[in-house]
């Protein structure tokens, strides 16, 4: 165990140091200051603008969700187009057929939604090209698009009865250009010095014919992790060799898993003059990770009870289904960083987590992706909670709720209950049509209430845009590939807009002015009340149906 | 109408009865849909009693008794909220059938002409329109609202006011004003009527207390999305339970799926019925507290913004200070003693009856022993105030001559000073600058004895020290204010260094000197541009662009009918500091809802632990283990909860009705502790609650 809690401190520590210096610098890039990458990348932007036809004019909501709305569409639409037509394009050692339409269309959404909820094999069904052109621009591109949404935002918060909330393209453009291509440049450099492979070759093929599959694999973890996708470049994810050899590669990637999510809480903070707004948020998202990772780690480091009964001895813990060279602290903390933010890249078989162990990273996923959370999306989702605290506590204080100077009102809960519901919602519906519908039945393999887990975990997955699975269930069916997409679709948009048009509302507001009556929401007491918040709405939505899932299989392991 | 209201308890018998009667009334599905919570369980009731006589024909998924109990109960959580709201308008209603006495069978002389003498119809109140005149003799009640256009009266305002001391009502100024309903009890006035019929003072006053037109405000209305959204949450987290336990029944290879009565009723325990059904009593009772403060708000929306009001505007005189100045202390001259000085003083103001004067007198007697003297047996002369003299006084006659005391302005003094032949002292100058720039009056006293050859020279004797009297206790209002966040800022014609001093010693935040209406609303606007919201009070017809402008305006029932109309609260006592009192019942308002919110939703916590290991205890058996209140049986464990619900709703009345206690202090230290009572509170009073009554029914053999 003290390894794994040096590994802990060690990992959350290298966080929170780095996240402050990186915060700020996403912060002056968001506000359009200049930076030291400046020089090197200024002309690219503008010359990209130019070419876009882009002024960088102000954008109402309206305009703004238009334009994000039309980048994504264009997007799918084009990956999906890859996918089908991969057989007849060029970088394709491996000569791969065009997909199904069900799983090309469930892959375009799955990836334009930065879910990367994969029910295929990478390396035995995606060309280089695919890999490269559609899923790795993708992941580019999807969490680009999260992090313009919380920018508009914040400026929502951080504005006076204005009704500009910036330029979609231009933030699209600068998240791209200063924050995630140079940090991913630097990132894949790195991972290559641990062993993970990078080339354009196809397979090679042992003396006994064995192929093992090779490709341009480090440049896509390293934006699989930074921008909280989790798409792997082969379909073992982060526990294949090629991807992830090394404990130290591990160690990084988990690192860049939650750095530009962590990082956003001090750009915010940046962004609405007072950093400590940022850290209360921070500290609430830290303590959350904390005590998931504790609950995970010990429940992994205990042994599978009923492999003791016919005498299996089990030193290190409950090891099926993970790597020997990440053992159980390696592999606890990497479930936890992966189901926190929603990235959902794995290094070991969620689905052979023992009930408690695998509890946590699903419940991680139904609070709404909230704790760290996707790149940009994780902080907006965690507003919308922070809305609905300081909206119950400013009752209790007796004046009108307020947060950061904007009072909200009825149109501010509407839109936040709509971003905060949806996602539940669809998770719920979604899984009794899978446990209820004989065209779903057949995917569930596993018996008992573990087989209702992995159903939940699908669709908590894919609402939350995670992408990580439970193994056990056959995920590519057209039933799932269609519902697995509107889920997906429903949880993306379903928060983006109304988060929007929250956005637009909020920045018509004036700010009003800090005094003694107003509640305060950097203090210790409201990181507590985000915290409850967040804990409860989770588990008065989901409490039933753990109940029929792990909690009934860890009841029953004696 | 104020004393009766104020003493009346909580639950009168007489408005209990009635409200039973109501809430029976209201579970007409109509007036449910009103409120999406209470909607849904007037669905679930209905439902589950559907469930009961299915299974009365033999045909039930469980045991009929087990249903009727869980549909009766169902139906009490919906009468006991209804109860709720009932008890909340019963109290208005009680208050608007006495308003409505006051109104009854009015007759009134409309006169033909402007001339009072002239010809009139008499005719019923109901036919008076706006610009009519009337003619109010003693005895008479007047018809409607109206500004008096001649004559002066004294006036019974008790029906409006309940105060029973009649008050002056004349044309032209500040008390011209008069409310329809009120009794004329001497004189005559004429009136030109200000409002049509229905839509008088006491009409929108009645239709307030009654709660007819009452609208959402918008802190409720986004309080109710957000009920709304928990509501529909927990209906497809309960919905889904249906599939998923087939599911798991069939995974399991053994139990039954969960049966619909168990599934109604986890949706019922957990949607927040708490504050759904106590969410309009809340309401109503705030502004029925308002109605005891005796303030009228012309909406529940003004109520509310009263709770987020930072800054306050308070006229100095009235407010903050005691309407007269008084004198605290004689200051003689050079080469002139302390007791002459009183002496002199008091002798000046012996027949000065204004209040400035007495306090003269008396400053003389307590300070300085002078006994007061009777005028005549001094034979003495009062000479009194003129405007062109500007000093008033007395002309003694002695054995020396005629003594004249004269006291007055400085300036005034020193031009009767220079007129006698005499100079003003450089050392009564000093004096009379530090009294002013210590936010006094000063009151220089001068005397000269005219005897038969002339006048000798005249001197000055010192100076009266008048202060204006700061209210007592105001200052820790206003600190209980600053704690609560809220700005006070002292409005005073007075010049900067006379409102300075005040301010100071009162304590105010900040001040607004030589202010004239254009200055307040000037202020005002700059607040609000600032994002702040403002509320101030006023009664003159000047305020009145002020009182439109702020956000909370209260004018003065005494006012005039321009401010009454300018603002959107009226107080009935036309006291300045009541603005305080309806800060404070604003803000109890919102943090009743607010704590009745956070104890609904924590107590779903207990309520799972409850319901669930009950529903799925034949599928999973090892749920058991969640069962940590160890309830009886599945079916009592149910039942509990439903009764506990229910009954939580009822034992919350009191609560809804007079407000979370409030207590001035910062946000942080409010929210501390109100999360601390109804978060903590609401987390652990239910799991003693379902398993008290669980127990009950237990020992009672109620459940199998």
């Amino acid at each position: 165990m003290n390894t794994a809690w040096l590994q802990a401190l060690a990992y959350l520590g290298l966080l929170l140091i780095l996240s402050a210096p990186l915060g700020t610098y996403i912060g002056r890039i968001l506000e359009g200051e200049r930076t030291i990458l400046h020089p090197a990348l200024a002309p690219v932007e503008r010359a990209l603008l130019r070419l876009m036809g882009v002024q960088g004019e102000e954008m109402e909501w309206k305009a703004y969700t238009g334009a994000i709305l039309l980048f994504n569409l264009l997007g799918g639409l084009a990956v999906f187009a890859l996918l089908k037509g991969q057989g007849h394009l060029p970088l394709n050692p491996g000569h791969m057929g065009g997909l199904p339409t069900d799983l090309a269309f469930n892959t375009a959404v799955s990836f334009t939604t930065n879910t990367n909820w994969q029910t295929y094999g990478g390396e035995t069904t995606m060309s280089h090209l695919s890999q490269m052109l559609g899923l790795a621009v993708q992941n580019f591109l999807s969490a680009a698009t999260a992090i313009a949404v919380l920018a508009a935002l914040v400026r929502g918060f951080a504005r006076r009865e204005s009704k500009g909330l910036g330029n979609a393209w231009v933030d699209l453009v600068r998240s791209t250009l200063y924050i995630l291509l140079p940090l991913s440049f630097i990132f894949a450099l790195a991972l290559v010095s641990q062993g993970v492979v990078q080339t354009f070759a196809g397979a090679v093929h042992t003396a006994s014919g064995q192929g093992i599959a090779l490709g341009p694999v480090a440049s896509q973890v390293a934006i699989k992790m930074l921008g909280t996708n989790g798409g792997g470049f082969f379909n073992a994810n982060a526990a294949h060799p090629f991807e992830n050899p090394t404990p130290l590669s591990s160690f990084l990637q988990m690192l860049a898993i939650l750095l530009i999510p962590a990082a956003l809480c001090h750009a915010f903070g940046r962004m609405v003059r007072d950093r400590r707004q940022g850290w209360a948020l921070l500290a609430a998202m830290t303590l959350l990770f904390v005590g998931a990772l504790a609950t995970t780690a010990s429940a992994e480091s205990r042994p599978n009870p009923q492999l003791a009964q016919i005498g299996v001895a089990q030193p290190a813990g409950n090891m099926e289904g993970k790597e020997v060279r990440f053992g159980v602290p390696g592999t606890a903390l990497f479930a936890t960083a992966t189901t926190a933010a929603s990235c959902g890249a794995v290094n070991s078989t969620h689905d052979s987590l023992s009930p408690l162990g695998g509890l946590v990273p699903l419940w991680l996923i139904q609070l709404g992706e909230v704790v760290f959370g996707g790149v940009g999306s994780g902080l907006y989702g965690m507003l919308l909670f922070a809305l609905v605290g300081v909206f119950i506590s400013g009752l209790m204080v007796g004046r009108t709720p307020e947060y950061l100077g904007k009072k909200i009102e009825a149109f501010e809960m509407k839109m936040v209950s709509i971003a905060i519901l949806l996602p539940p919602a669809v998770v719920l519906v979604g899984t009794a049509l899978g446990v209820l519908l004989p065209a779903a039945l057949p995917s569930v393999s596993n018996p008992g209430p573990h087989g209702f887990t992995e159903v939940l975990y699908a669709f908590s997955s894919a609402a939350n845009n995670n992408g990580s699975a439970f193994a056990g269930l056959n995920a590519n069916t057209p039933f799932y590939n269609w519902t697995l997409a509107f889920a997906m679709l429903v949880g993306r948009y379903g928060t983006i807009l109304p988060v929007l048009a929250l956005a637009g509302s909020l920045a018509r507001k004036k700010i009003t002015p800090e005094g003694p009556g107003t509640l305060p929401t950097h203090t210790p007491l409201f990181v507590a009340t985000l915290m409850g918040v967040v804990l409860l709405v989770g588990a008065l939505t989901f409490l039933p149906s753990l109940a029929l899932g792990p909690i009934a299989e860890q009841l029953s392991l004696r | 109408m104020s004393a009766s209201a104020q003493s009346r308890p909580l639950f009168e018998g007489a408005l209990a009865r009635r409200a039973v009667l109501d809430a029976l009334l209201k579970l007409n599905p109509l007036h449910q849909l009103r409120n999406p919570v209470m909607f849904t369980v007037w669905v679930c009731s209905a439902f589950t009693t559907g469930l009961w006589i299915q299974a009365l024909g033999g045909h039930g998924e469980t045991r009929p008794g087990f249903i009727l109990a869980i549909a009766l109960w169902l139906w009490f959580t919906l009468l006991f909220a209804n109860f709720a709201e009932a008890m909340a308008e019963g109290r208005g209603k009680a208050q608007a059938d006495s308003l409505r006495r006051s109104k009854r069978d009015v007759r009134a002389k409309r006169l033909r002409g402007a001339d009072r003498l002239g010809p009139f119809d008499a005719v019923d109140a109901l036919d008076l329109r706006i610009g009519d005149l009337v003619l109010v003799e003693a005895g008479a009640t007047i018809p409607g609202d109206g500004e008096v256009v001649e004559g002066v009266a004294s006036v019974n305002e008790s029906a409006i006011t309940g105060e029973s001391a009649p008050v002056i009502r004349e044309s032209g100024g500040d008390r011209s004003a008069v409310t329809g309903g009120t009794l004329v009890l001497s004189d005559w006035l004429v009136i030109r009527v200000s409002s049509n019929p229905g839509d008088s003072f006491l009409d929108r006053m009645i239709a307030m207390v009654e709660g007819a037109k009452r609208q959402k405000t918008p802190n409720e209305i986004a309080l109710d999305i957000l009920l709304a959204g928990l509501t529909l949450v927990f209906l497809l987290a309960t919905a889904t339970l249906l599939p998923y336990s087939i599911f798991s029944v069939r995974a399991a290879g053994q139990g039954s799926p969960v049966t619909l009565t168990v599934l109604v009723s986890l949706l019922v325990c957990l949607i927040p019925t708490t504050i759904g059904g106590l969410l309009s009593a809340i309401g109503i009772a705030g502004m029925d507290r308002m109605i005891q403060a005796n303030v009228i708000a012309t909406s529940g929306r003004a109520v509310e913004a009263a709770g987020d009001v930072d800054v306050l505007l308070l006229d100095k005189t009235g407010t903050i200070t005691l309407g007269n100045r008084e004198a605290v202390a004689f200051l003689p001259a050079d080469g002139v003693s302390v007791a002459a000085l009183a002496d002199a003083a008091q002798l000046s103001s012996l027949a000065d009856e204004t209040p400035e004067g007495r306090s003269i007198v008396v400053l003389a007697k307590t300070g300085h022993g002078l006994r007061e003297r009777d005028i005549h047996a001094l034979d003495a002369h009062f000479v009194p105030f003129t405007a062109q003299t500007r000093m008033s006084g007395v002309n003694l006659p002695g054995p020396g001559g005629m003594r004249e005391i004269r006291k007055g302005a400085a300036t005034a003094v020193e031009d009767y000073l220079h007129a006698a032949g005499g100079a003003f002292p450089e050392d009564l100058r000093r004096l009379v600058e530090q009294i002013s720039m210590a936010g006094g009056t000063p009151l220089v006293v001068a005397e000269r004895v005219v005897d038969g050859a002339g006048a000798a020279p005249s001197r000055a004797l010192g100076v009266i020290q008048l202060k204006d009297i700061v209210k007592g206790g105001i200052k820790e209002r206003f600190a209980d204010l600053r704690g609560m966040g809220i700005k006070t800022v002292m409005i005073t014609g007075d010049n900067p260094l006379t409102a300075a001093a005040i301010a100071a010693e009162a304590g105010v935040d900040d001040f607004l000197a030589q202010a004239t209406p254009e200055a307040k609303l000037k202020l005002i606007r700059e607040y609000q541009a600032g994002g702040r919201l403002v509320a101030m009070t006023g009664d003159g017809t000047n305020d009145a662009p002020a009182l439109a402008q702020a956000d909370v305006a209260v004018a003065m029932n005494s006012g005039t009918q321009a401010a009454k109309e300018a603002g959107n609260m009226v107080d009935l006592d036309s006291n300045p500091t009541k603005l305080i009192e309806i800060v404070e019942i604003g803000k109890q308002m919102l943090m009743t809802r607010g704590a009745l919110t956070t104890f609904s939703i924590a107590n779903d916590v207990a309520k799972y632990f409850a319901i669930l290991p009950a529903a799925f205890a034949t599928t999973y058996p090892a749920l058991g283990v969640l069962n940590v209140m160890r309830l009886h049986s599945p079916e009592s464990a149910i039942l509990s909860a439903v009764i506990f619900n229910a009954l939580v709703i009822v034992a919350l009345i009191p609560l809804a009705l007079r407000g979370v206690k409030y207590r001035p202090a910062g946000a942080a230290a409010l929210l501390q502790r109100n999360l601390l009572v109804y978060g903590l509170g609401g987390l652990v009073v239910p799991f003693a609650g379902i398993k008290a009554i669980d127990w009950l029914l237990a020992t009672l053999h109620l459940a199998a």
